[in-house]
């Protein structure tokens, strides 16, 4: 049998069968599965979203290449880990943002937060959040206006005013805001327009905003939207055991649970309906089943999954419903991201026999 | 399936776990069908004998298994007493000296077929002041694609359960369980119509696994039936428990019933590779060359050629190799299924830690083994793994998990070994 003994590999340590998963394809099939929300965007938003998402993932690309040729790294550019890091943080910008900023977050993202740390695997957060609380910070009021005016009327705004309750300059304050925003500045609202907040309860039935967010045409980020696509997706991700149900179950159970105890307990007259809103909306869904589960900045074991994503749960509900802030997945990840080591060390599963 | 007798048998003197059996035959010596060729020396060794009659053509220094042994050439010629003939009178082991039952074990160089090759003497006797109260039949096929277990299930039923009866004796117990997995309903139903013919005072009986590698591993299998943990440091047997494959238990009852001396054994063919897999009674000796032409050649070049399973056996290029004792099985893999691919950095996904049968955290060994962290690594528990591979098989970044594992238990018992 001369053949046989050409192969160059035929002696190796076993196991000598190999399961067919491997890092590119668990990469590329989360980046193929986050493409269906970035194009129903399309859809919702215009060109416009494309062009946010396009800039992002090929700013991506262009920086981690550049990176691993400066520091004369193996060229690993094409394990698509910065391509999903160009989607999520393009999909985590509001729609019509100039361009250069989201640009300059992916670039940072994969540059100081990927690649710094030592490349793939290596790093503690997760570059596509690192790299949005960057522009964030460095562009706050760009990262929180820039939403879509839907040309039909938006949902919430449009016909806030068309009920004729409300002034022009409300329906400036209001017009494009995502309903997160309507509900956190929902008493100064009130206050400044004279109404009561009972009014804006009432329009978000009345409106269907529930059905807005789940399906997706409601203001708010690109990715933030549709939740049922977002959510579709994360089955998928689940049923191909690239996630697991740990971390999106955990968080947004924890998120749901108390902000319906909050609201019940501060004697809210539609605390299932509020606590609805806020799981559907404000990037919970892309955060819970795609930034969360982010695998390199997770803990290992099933049961620190679950503190992880209660943890994640519990930081969203303190900034979003207790805090000043609107949004909480953002940094309520980055938190848990440095928990990690912490909540590694914890819990271990227990050996056997020892 | 037998496979025809080879020309010339190439039997090593090490075909088990333990010390080599020394040669009691030499170079033109005319041999019987089942003679002794090779003596044990001690309680860890195992007789060697005779696969084919003929003559003893060379003993040859070699190094199979990466291991300097004796090994024996004999060239076939002559009558096959021993298989040849059904014997005309089977031996009363229900009237026999356990003593004696034992002894015939030993003298037919019986060692354990799920692929360790322990000697199966040794493990039915155990040390002195111990008690055992189960005997654990493994039907739980040791890894995936062997499935020489099931057929010898399916086949033989009833020779299986008087084989567990001739076992129990031995060890002078009374129960025993039947550990098969619940993909395999043919063989249990068979089983289970063969344990309806047995007396009550037999507590015979067959259980159901999850079909789940590594359900066959001794230290799984006694968890899962009798919940016992068996401590890392300490040998099965502690726990009061024999654990014994199925296939070994149909040798032990040929070698208590008709003397016959462990000559040949069920060998599963397998891999996309190899024209005609199946499962093939193999006379020891036979050379992978000739199993390969007998099934039909390979349509390829192999990606590995793997003797035992595919999760621990060992990788040959040497198509001369011999069937032995342990060879539970011979697989001719495509690169489709060894997948192999180049190893890139952890992604912490956890698969290794989610699959891991024994509670480790394989990617945290690895690493520490890496960074020549051994102290750090030993601190991990690796003497707790059962070295079933799984962590590697799953690993997305193709890491080899396993491998390093076994390098920080190593370092560890070493470490046992210079500080005395």
């Amino acid at each position: 049998m001369p053949q046989v003994q050409e192969k160059s590999d035929l002696i190796s340590s076993p196991p000598h069968i190999k399961s067919g998963d491997s890092v590119k394809s668990i990469m590329w099939t989360v980046a193929a599965v986050l493409m269906f929300p970035a194009a129903f965007s399309v859809y919702i938003f215009g060109l416009q979203a494309t062009l946010v998402t396009g800039v992002c993932v090929i700013s991506g690309i262009a920086a981690e290449f550049l990176c691993q040729i400066l520091m004369r790294r193996k060229i690993k550019v094409l394990d698509g880990s910065s391509v999903i890091t160009g989607l999520l943080l393009g999909m985590s910008v509001p729609p019509h943002i100039p361009l250069w900023i989201p640009a300059l977050g992916t670039v940072f993202a994969v540059v100081v937060f990927k690649e710094f740390f030592g490349g793939l695997g290596a790093n503690i957060f997760n570059p596509a959040l690192a790299g949005r609380a960057f522009i964030m910070l460095l562009q706050p009021l760009e990262m929180s206006s820039n939403w879509h005016l839907f040309p039909n009327g938006s949902v919430i705004a449009n016909k806030l005013v068309t009920a004729g309750n409300f002034t022009s300059e409300a329906f400036l304050s209001i017009t494009g805001a995502t309903p997160l925003t309507i509900l956190k500045n929902g008493e100064k609202f009130a206050l400044d327009y004279n109404f009561s907040i009972e009014n804006i309860y009432d329009f978000f039935i009345t409106n269907n905003i529930l059905q807005s967010l789940i399906i997706g045409n409601a203001g708010g980020c690109i990715g933030e939207t549709s939740a049922l696509l977002i959510f579709a997706g994360g089955l998928f991700l689940m049923w191909r055991k690239i996630i697991s149900w740990h971390i999106p179950v955990s968080f947004i159970g924890t998120m749901a649970l108390a902000a319906y105890i909050y609201y019940y307990n501060t004697g809210n007259p539609l605390p299932g309906f509020l606590t609805l809103i806020h799981v559907f909306s404000g990037g919970l869904f892309l955060g819970a089943f795609f930034m969360a589960t982010d695998t390199v900045t997770t803990p290992l074991s099933a049961r620190g999954l679950i503190v992880f994503g209660i943890g994640c749960g519990l930081i969203t509900f303190l900034i979003r419903i207790i805090g000043g802030y609107t949004e909480g997945v953002m940094f309520a990840i980055l938190f848990m991201n440095a928990m990690v080591p912490l909540i590694d060390r914890l819990f271990k599963p227990k050996v056997f026999g020892v | 399936m037998n496979l025809p007798v080879p020309q010339v048998c190439y039997i090593p003197m090490l075909q088990h776990t333990g010390a080599a059996a020394e040669p009691v035959v030499k170079k033109g010596d005319i041999v019987s069908e089942g003679e002794l060729i090779g003596r044990a020396l001690g309680e860890d060794s195992v007789n060697v004998h005779a696969s084919v009659p003929g003559k003893v053509i060379d003993i040859i220094d070699s190094r199979f298994f990466n291991v300097q042994q004796k090994t024996v050439l004999i060239e076939a010629e002559g009558a096959f007493t021993t298989t040849g003939s059904s014997p005309s009178e089977l031996n009363d082991w229900r009237n026999k000296d356990t003593a004696i039952l034992l002894e015939m074990i030993r003298t037919s160089g019986v060692a354990g077929l799920g692929g360790d090759a322990f000697p199966t003497a040794a493990k039915l006797t155990p040390p002195d002041g111990l008690k055992i109260d189960t005997l654990i039949v493994n039907g739980a096929e040791s890894e995936p694609y062997l499935t020489s277990d099931d057929v010898i299930m399916n086949t033989y039923p009833r020779e299986i359960i008087e084989g567990i009866q001739i076992t129990l004796k031995i060890i002078g117990i009374s129960k025993a369980i039947i550990a098969v997995e619940d993909n395999k309903k043919p063989a249990i139903r068979a089983l289970n119509e063969a344990i309806k013919h047995i007396q009550p005072e037999e507590k015979i009986s067959v259980k159901q696994l999850q079909s789940k590698y590594p359900q066959g591993s001794e230290k799984q299998l006694v968890y899962t039936l009798l919940n016992r943990v068996i401590p890392n440091s300490e040998p099965p047997q502690n726990s009061g428990v024999v654990v014994i494959n199925a296939g070994t238990i149909f040798a032990i009852r040929e070698a208590v019933l008709f003397n016959k001396p462990l000559i040949d054994r069920v060998i599963t063919v397998s891999g996309d590779m190899i024209n005609r897999p199946g499962n093939y009674k193999v006379r020891m000796g036979t050379r992978i060359s000739e199993i390969i032409e007998e099934c039909g050649g390979l349509k390829g070049v192999p990606g590995r050629i793997v003797i035992g399973g595919p999760m621990r056996g060992i990788s040959v290029d040497d198509m001369e190799l011999p069937v032995i004792k342990s060879t539970s099985g011979i697989l001719f893999l495509s690169d489709k299924e060894t997948c192999n691919g180049d190893s890139v950095s952890c992604i912490r996904c956890g698969r290794c830690v989610s699959v891991c049968p024994s509670g480790l955290i394989p990617r945290n060994i690895a690493g520490a083994v890496e960074k020549r962290e051994f102290d750090l690594a030993a601190s991990f528990h690796p003497e707790a793994c059962i070295m079933c591979s799984c962590c590697s098989y799953v690993c997305p970044a193709k890491r080899p998990l396993s491998y390093l594992v076994g390098i920080a238990l190593e370092s560890l018992q070493a470490e046992k070994v210079i500080k005395g």
